[in-house]
């Protein structure tokens, strides 16, 4: 029995730009099987029970299975004209949708994970940061993130202090906001938007919405492929495959602020799919 | 300069790019937009590679789409050593090992395309010719190691080893876990301990730990 809570909530579920062009996709959704389709110009996505709403938005399909209970989280950056919008493609994690989100949120991983690119030893400290659960929106946020990277961004030449903020806008759906190579006055969003097929798979669209007027697509593509593909080891073989939420045999540290977040909101939430309420 | 239409997920790419940096040629990378755009199956590309497969190579007015005869060329210019002894037996396992890492691309390639990228197909079969591919290895690799020996053929790492290497290493993502093939994984480690490796997404380099921990 699914809770009324995970189901009540949005869920990407496809790319727009490949439905609109008549692919059907067949998939999962919470467990349940579900069609992504075009019917008479209209995405719509049909569950066992009948027909799930719907929205688009960020160059994906989103449904709830359930009633909504809000509307999808805006991301203002998405409507700047100047952007460059990236469509970075679905790839399949075998992992708690869950623990997806919260691998995104994690920097302390970067040296060793994604070495020379998002980090370096012996560049390896997190600076402090800071994380709150706001009341307004009702989302997680880190900001005031600080971290050494060689090559932040396909744009970027040579290595920077990169500022990030992170923000969990929804369950299974995670955005993050950091220093843009090209301009000192904006930053890039960089997206993770996570389907959950079941507890422990998940199909994973990264999304992009950037200022570089330069870099070829394919690159901007490879890039964030080559980034995430990284942590896609990593996530296969995290145990306890559901992420934990109440604490138990982890012992985080300063560094893991954001990911204790994300937790306690989930857990206060009740936001349970894909999550162990025993300590682990 | 060498040109090679590159994907950064693919096993078969990074086979060339890490020839290509173990032997010290630069190459000039083009992205191929491979997913989700599947522009290597784009008419335009068909004009390159009517084959519609990636990697691709250019250099001047000579073009190759098969992975394995980039690694002879690489070597060839620029790292003759990796060709492997020159004698009749040993030419012919590096041209057996070479034809045999297309069935590991055929196998726990596709598996892998499978797991992460959604190809369709039937999963189950490509893991059981992947186990069997891996066993074949697992054998050829045992015993040389009876024989003294940690490379497919010859005493020195050749192109043999490197185009096995990409596939076997990321059986993982395709489902097929490497627990019971300890010489693949010994041999693994071997090719990502030498100078000049590159990483891919899924390979990771190895991490010293530095200082190095005293052993009471």
């Amino acid at each position: 029995m699914i809770a009324q809570e995970v189901l009540n909530e949005w869920y990407p579920v496809a790319m727009a730009a490949q439905i609109r062009a008549g692919q059907r996709r067949v998939t999962q959704l919470l467990g349940q099987p579900i069609t992504v389709e075009l019917q008479k110009g209209a995405i719509v996505v049909t569950g066992q029970g009948g027909a799930l709403h719907v929205t688009e938005a960020y160059g994906h399909v989103w449904a709830c299975p359930g009633t909504p209970a809000h509307d999808l989280f805006p991301i203002p950056e998405a409507l700047e004209p100047c952007r460059r919008l990236v469509d970075v493609g679905v790839v399949r994690v075998k992992c708690s949708p869950l623990r997806a989100v919260e691998n995104f949120l994690d920097i302390a991983h970067f040296p060793f994970v994604h070495t020379d690119v998002l980090g370096a030893e012996p560049h390896t400290e997190v600076n402090r940061y800071e994380v709150q659960i706001r009341e307004d929106s009702d989302e997680v946020w880190a900001t005031k993130v600080t971290f050494y990277q060689p090559q932040a961004a396909k744009s970027a030449e040579g290595g920077i202090v990169t500022q990030y903020m992170y923000r969990v806008a929804a369950p299974t759906a995670a955005v993050l906001y950091k220093t843009c190579p090209n301009r000192t006055d904006a930053w890039d969003v960089i997206g993770i938007f996570v389907q959950p097929l079941t507890e422990e798979l998940c199909d994973v669209w990264p999304w992009m919405a950037l200022y570089d007027d330069v870099t070829p697509q394919a690159e901007l593509i490879a890039f964030q492929q080559m980034i995430f593909l990284q942590d896609r080891s990593i996530l296969e073989n995290q145990i306890p495959r559901l992420l934990p939420l109440d604490p138990g045999m982890e012992i985080p540290t300063q560094a893991d602020l954001t990911s204790i977040a994300y937790r306690r909101w989930l857990k206060k939430r009740g936001l349970t799919y894909g999550a162990q309420m025993v300590a682990a | 300069m060498i040109q090679l239409y590159d994907y950064v997920l693919s096993a078969s790419c990074y086979k060339v790019r890490l020839m290509a940096a173990l032997v010290g040629v630069k190459m000039d990378l083009e992205a191929v937009d491979f997913h989700p755009g599947r522009a290597h199956k784009s008419v335009e590309f068909a004009q390159l590679n009517p084959a519609g497969t990636l990697p691709v190579m250019v250099d001047g007015d000579m073009i190759l789409t098969e992975s394995t005869a980039m690694l002879v060329y690489l070597a060839k210019r620029a790292g003759p050593q990796w060709l492997g002894p020159d004698d009749a037996k040993s030419a012919a396992q590096v041209q057996q090992w070479l034809a045999f890492s297309g069935r590991l691309a055929a196998s726990l390639g596709m598996a892998r395309l499978h797991d992460m990228l959604l190809y369709k197909g039937d999963i189950d079969a490509w893991r059981a010719q992947g186990h069997a591919a891996l066993r074949e290895l697992e054998a050829a690799l045992t015993e040389r190691r009876f024989a003294g020996g940690e490379w497919l053929v010859g005493d020195t790492p050749s192109i043999a080893d490197i185009a096995c290497f990409p596939n076997a290493a990321l059986s993982q993502d395709g489902g097929v876990s490497l627990d019971a093939y300890p010489s693949v994984r010994l041999w693994t480690r071997r090719i990502r301990a030498l100078d000049r490796f590159i990483e891919m997404p899924g390979i990771h380099r190895l991490h010293e730990l530095s200082p190095t921990p005293k052993v009471a």
